[in-house]
């Protein structure tokens, strides 16, 4: 596995930028906690569950964080009510991570495991993050590896390997002193099994279709661009914008944007509204009913892999809660209520559920969903 | 076409050589000063919470796996860092 090369390389460029920049302090992230409600409801599936994050400085130089998040998974998606196939009903992850400040560079370790019945992942990464040019810019390298293993509930003998890795590079400037810019370019490699086990392709079969588990390749390797932007206007609030471009070697290429404003009022309010659209092409070895069982090496008919786009509407409420009560204990507190809209529409998905046409003409598929977090923040 | 996609592509050889460029001409250039055109005392605005890339890292994450998986699309989505040496 091609892993001790690049985690060398980061490791030497962190101590060769360690060594050749001068001393002058970067600054850790605040110490913070937040609990968290999450919803998703759409498309016939339901996933909620809390999380909670803290961050503490253990010393002047390090900072630590955790997290626990549960998905409690119910209900039926298009594709379980096509073909009965069963879902994880839970999903548990744990995440920790260490932050070590050291003049003007971070060096950030983390882990994360994520659990289900019938998926096991385990996510190791390093981080390095450093201030140039009077701290008007800030370049960040990171390097995550990811393990994860596939089974399948209805067959105890299935167990397949995924390895991931991943390399990012991220340039934050300041570009005026009311604009603050950050470009990202990430590479993601996987390699293994990557199908969904439980999801088939559909053929033709004389008059009637055909099922059958979709092939994946065994390698897919992805590029994303993206350039992001907030402006600060010229009374107290703040206008968010990005762009990002991504392709992968199954042939998908897709591109996002979004728009965001902010806006405090008063002392304790802060409203956020913001609109995102998504698009994206279809995997080369997609199709929503293939001629015949065996027509290529590779065929897939996740609703993923589709040409579709994506529209969201979001809104956000904070409100700062009076910390007064708790002696300077805690420095800020506040209360947060989101809530996105996401409409998905699939221009070469269709409803099989519609066994009453004949296949190849059923409706095309779309659904909505509504993303709702409700969390409360302490800094201290 | 799909009939002729290699079984394995050659990941292992990923081309970091344009960023260690990158990086060599970052090094080199910390060696003259460079004078930063927004002073300390000017970044006031930059250092609002308002202007975080992501405000509230736990919602943020949390949307990135929700728009993860349900689209194609990944990496890239930020959220990490600081950036503006405002404090």
């Amino acid at each position: 596995m091609a892993v001790t090369k690049p985690l060398g390389l980061l490791v030497c460029i962190s101590l060769l930028l360690s060594v050749l920049t001068p001393a002058r302090a970067a600054v850790l992230p605040a110490d913070r906690a937040d609990v968290m409600y999450h919803s998703y409801d759409g498309g016939g599936v339901k996933i909620d569950g809390p999380a909670v994050l803290v961050r503490k400085s253990i010393t002047d130089d390090v900072s630590v964080s955790a997290q626990y998040y549960v998905d409690e998974i119910s209900g039926a998606s298009i594709d379980v009510e096509v073909l009965a196939s069963e879902y994880a009903e839970e999903r548990t992850q744990y995440d920790v991570g260490a932050d070590y400040l050291l003049n003007k560079t971070i060096i950030s370790l983390g882990y994360s495991n994520s659990t289900e019945n019938d998926y096991e992942a385990d996510t190791y990464s390093l981080g390095i993050s450093q201030d140039f040019f009077g701290d008007l810019s800030t370049l960040s390298l990171s390097f995550a590896l990811g393990n994860d293993t596939v089974k399948k509930s209805t067959d105890p003998l299935f167990e397949e390997d995924k390895t991931t890795q991943s390399y990012q590079f991220s340039w934050t400037q300041v570009m005026t002193k009311n604009l603050l810019m950050n470009f990202i370019y990430h590479v993601i490699t996987d390699e293994g099994y990557l199908n969904n086990p439980y999801r088939s392709y559909r053929f033709l079969n004389g008059s009637s279709v055909g099922w059958l588990t979709e092939k994946y390749p065994e390698t897919r390797t992805s590029h994303a661009f993206a350039v992001r932007g907030r402006y600060f206007m010229p009374y107290r609030a703040a206008f968010g914008f990005e762009y990002r471009r991504f392709n992968d070697t199954w042939g998908i290429n897709a591109y996002n944007m979004d728009l965001s404003y902010t806006h405090p009022w008063g002392e304790h309010w802060i409203f956020d509204v913001h609109y995102r659209y998504y698009s994206q092409s279809d995997a080369d070895f997609y199709s929503d009913l293939f001629p015949s069982a065996d027509f290529q090496n590779y065929m897939g008919r996740d609703k993923e892999l589709s040409t579709y786009t994506n529209n969201t509407v979001g809104f956000k409420i904070s409100y700062e809660i009076d910390t007064g009560w708790s002696h300077d204990w805690l420095e800020k507190a506040s209360v947060t209520l989101a809530w996105d809209i996401l409409s998905l529409d699939y221009e070469n998905f269709r409803d099989a559920r519609r066994d009453d046409l004949p296949p190849g003409t059923e409706p095309m598929y779309s659904f909505d969903a509504d993303v709702v977090r409700f969390f409360i923040s302490a800094w201290f | 076409m799909l009939n002729t996609m290699p079984a394995r592509r050659h990941i292992k050889h990923f081309h970091l050589y344009p960023l260690l460029a990158l990086l060599g001409l970052l090094i080199l250039s910390g060696c003259s000063p460079i004078k930063p055109w927004v002073k300390p005392y000017e970044r006031n605005n930059l250092a609002d919470p308002i202007m975080s890339f992501s405000m509230d890292p736990v919602e943020a994450g949390y949307m990135h796996h929700v728009y993860q998986a349900r689209e194609a699309a990944r990496g890239a989505e930020g959220g990490g860092g600081g950036g503006c040496g405002c404090n």
